[in-house]
């Protein structure tokens, strides 16, 4: 109908499926955000090293280009310790990304008291959460299990059965991985981005979980004699965690690191990633509302 | 329209709303009351924003906590406070609001314009909403409400700090969506002339409970003989001696009062007991009752409890 015509009119259209409606937000949330040239220059930046994971990987099997490049026997050892350090690699990259969007996405809403009007509508909570969410996890993801897992098709193409039936869980671990480290950043920076309307107040803080968090940890192993304050450190149980996820045993030998790297079990750190990413969302729960109770 | 049976709210330990019992029928129907009486509360739990601490209200027969997403997609809502996304222009913002109500993208971009050339800011619609005058974000508000083509809208305080031109135009814009056919709409409202411009029926709750619900129309036509006078030596005993002859009176400064009288009641009684009471009756009108009467009285805790209890079952 032509936009002249100035008259009420009811809707009596189609409407669209209700269980994908949550990627109304991640859409208009995605086009926001690139939007800003600095941004989107620095997430093409964040997949220049999956580039050159492909490429190392594409040299490493092709006998003309090592002998173009006049490089002999065999440059690169592709294993899961291979997979775990590029996870590494771009956990960082993604970190960096997540500190940066994600603080904007839901204090914008608060700031403008914009939640009314998104759960006046037939939209609840969870699927603003979840539209929410999948901003920053189609971002992190693309950075990522994505290209982690299209780098380990093309070793598994070029290095054939024999590498494949010896690694082949190295994809679900890939997967896994990513999702958890997605979940754990995404869902905080959320919920930081939730209760502090300021976004860099909330960038910041972001931050200082993580590094700030990690230094009590420290203070806390220093004073009590123990290493359970590593607890504290995400990055250090994101590391145990994969550790655990792609079988790397000897990590300290294998990155030549000074002194032991004490490692906590595995099950501490999975229960230690798994709490905070539940208190995350039980943060969002009780911030996200239509109206606030002032008591 | 919507049925609400006894309906409580509870917010933070304090009772907010307590049984609320109405019927409302009308196709727009005014919410009145001083503020803190549970007007916003009412729409936010008729919104499903706050459970009901006991009772519950049915919109178009539905239940409000039962059938609370069916009945989003069918409701429009414009909230009292500011509620936008500043960073977007008028069109994406109200557009995004549309897709997510359930429209594709294509119809709501579609529905967005008309929306906007309908409040009458077509030609700001791509400017962002933050650079907007208070005028136009009421407007805009107005916008991202009816969007989705909805058949109850929510209006909460929707000429809060117009200007008079931009109040007529948005009291003239309530009534056309108003006669529109199907449609339904709430008004909730400090300024009684708002109601009594837009609606058919007035809700008013003090102190969390209806103190009235009434066709207004009906209650013109019934206090014909509603008088306005101005007394000198009026006291308290010649006011109860004027309420013994069976009028509701409300005072005021300056020896005014308002007056209702019954139908058994003349003019001349009036004068008689003024005379009694050596009281001097400097003027006296005949008025229709206006809304601020009816409020009032309410207010007074005078409208009559058999009315309100009558018209709050339904049986107008």
């Amino acid at each position: 109908m032509a936009v002249y015509r100035r008259i009420y009119r009811p809707y009596s259209g189609r409407f669209t499926n209700e269980n994908f409606r949550f990627l109304v937000l991640a859409r208009y949330g995605l086009k926001t955000l690139f939007d800003s040239r600095p941004l989107l220059a620095f997430f093409v930046a964040c997949n220049i090293p999956s580039l050159l994971f492909v490429l190392a990987i594409y040299v490493s099997h092709s006998t003309a280009a090592q002998a173009l490049l006049n490089m002999k026997g065999a440059i690169l050892n592709v294993d899961n310790f291979f997979f775990m350090r590029y996870l590494l690699f771009q956990a960082t990259l993604s970190f960096l990304i997540a500190s940066w969007v994600g603080p904007g996405l839901v204090s914008s809403d608060l700031s403008n008291d914009a939640l009314p009007l998104y759960f006046a509508r037939p939209f609840s909570r969870t699927e603003y959460v979840l539209g929410k969410f999948s901003v920053i996890a189609i971002l992190l993801s693309s950075i990522t299990w994505v290209p982690g897992l299209i780098i380990f098709g093309l070793q598994a193409n070029l290095a054939g059965w024999e590498w494949f039936s010896k690694f082949y869980w190295v994809a679900g671990s890939i997967f896994i991985g990513s999702w958890l480290w997605i979940a754990l950043i995404a869902l905080l920076s959320l919920a930081l981005s939730a209760w502090v309307k300021w976004k860099i107040a909330s960038t910041t803080l972001m931050l200082g979980v993580f590094f700030a968090l990690a230094a009590f940890g420290e203070a806390v192993n220093e004073v009590l004699r123990t290493s359970w304050g590593k607890l504290f450190n995400l990055g250090y149980l994101i590391s145990v965690v994969w550790l655990d996820l792609f079988r790397v045993e000897q990590f300290s030998e294998r990155i030549n690191v000074r002194g032991s790297f004490v490692q906590l079990p595995a099950w501490a750190a999975w229960i230690a990633l798994l709490g905070l990413t539940a208190f995350c969302l039980l943060m969002l729960n009780r911030k996200l509302k239509a109206r606030e109770v002032v008591r | 329209m919507i049925e609400l049976e006894n309906l409580s709210v509870q917010l933070g330990g304090i009772s907010i709303l307590s049984n609320l019992s109405a019927s409302l029928k009308g196709r727009a129907i005014g919410l009145l009351g001083p503020n803190g009486s549970g007007k916003s509360t009412l729409i936010n739990t008729l919104l499903g924003f706050f459970p009901p601490s006991s009772g519950t209200a049915r919109i178009f027969g539905k239940d409000i906590q039962t059938h609370t997403k069916e009945l989003r997609t069918i409701i429009g809502y414009m909230p009292e406070s500011d509620s936008f996304i500043s960073e977007m222009s008028g069109v994406a913002f109200v557009r995004y609001m549309a897709e997510i109500s359930g429209l594709p993208s294509n119809e709501a971009l579609e529905r967005a314009h008309e929306a906007f050339y309908y409040v009458g800011l077509g030609e700001v619609r791509y400017r962002k909403i933050g650079t907007y005058s208070l005028g136009m974000k009421q407007m805009a508000k107005l916008a991202q409400a009816i969007v989705h083509g909805p058949q109850l809208l929510f209006l909460d305080e929707p000429t809060n700090g117009l200007d008079p031109p931009a109040r007529q135009r948005m009291i003239k814009l309530i009534g056309e969506i108003r006669d529109t056919p199907g449609m339904h709409l709430i008004l909730s409202s400090h300024l009684l002339r708002d109601v009594e411009e837009c609606c058919e029926e007035a809700l008013i709750l003090r102190d969390g409970k209806v103190a009235a619900y009434c066709n207004l129309d009906e209650e013109r036509r019934s206090n014909r003989k509603f008088i306005e006078m101005e007394t000198v030596g009026a006291k308290d005993d010649f006011s109860q001696a004027i309420e013994q002859l069976g009028c509701e009176c409300a005072w005021f400064s300056n020896g005014r009062a308002k007056l209702v009288l019954p139908q058994d009641v003349e003019m001349r009684q009036l004068y008689s007991t003024a005379a009694q009471y050596s009281v001097q009756i400097r003027k006296m009108n005949y008025r229709r009752d206006s809304l601020e009467d009816i409020f009032l009285r309410a207010m007074d805790g005078k409208f009559p409890q058999a009315k309100v209890k009558a018209q709050s079952n339904g049986s107008l």
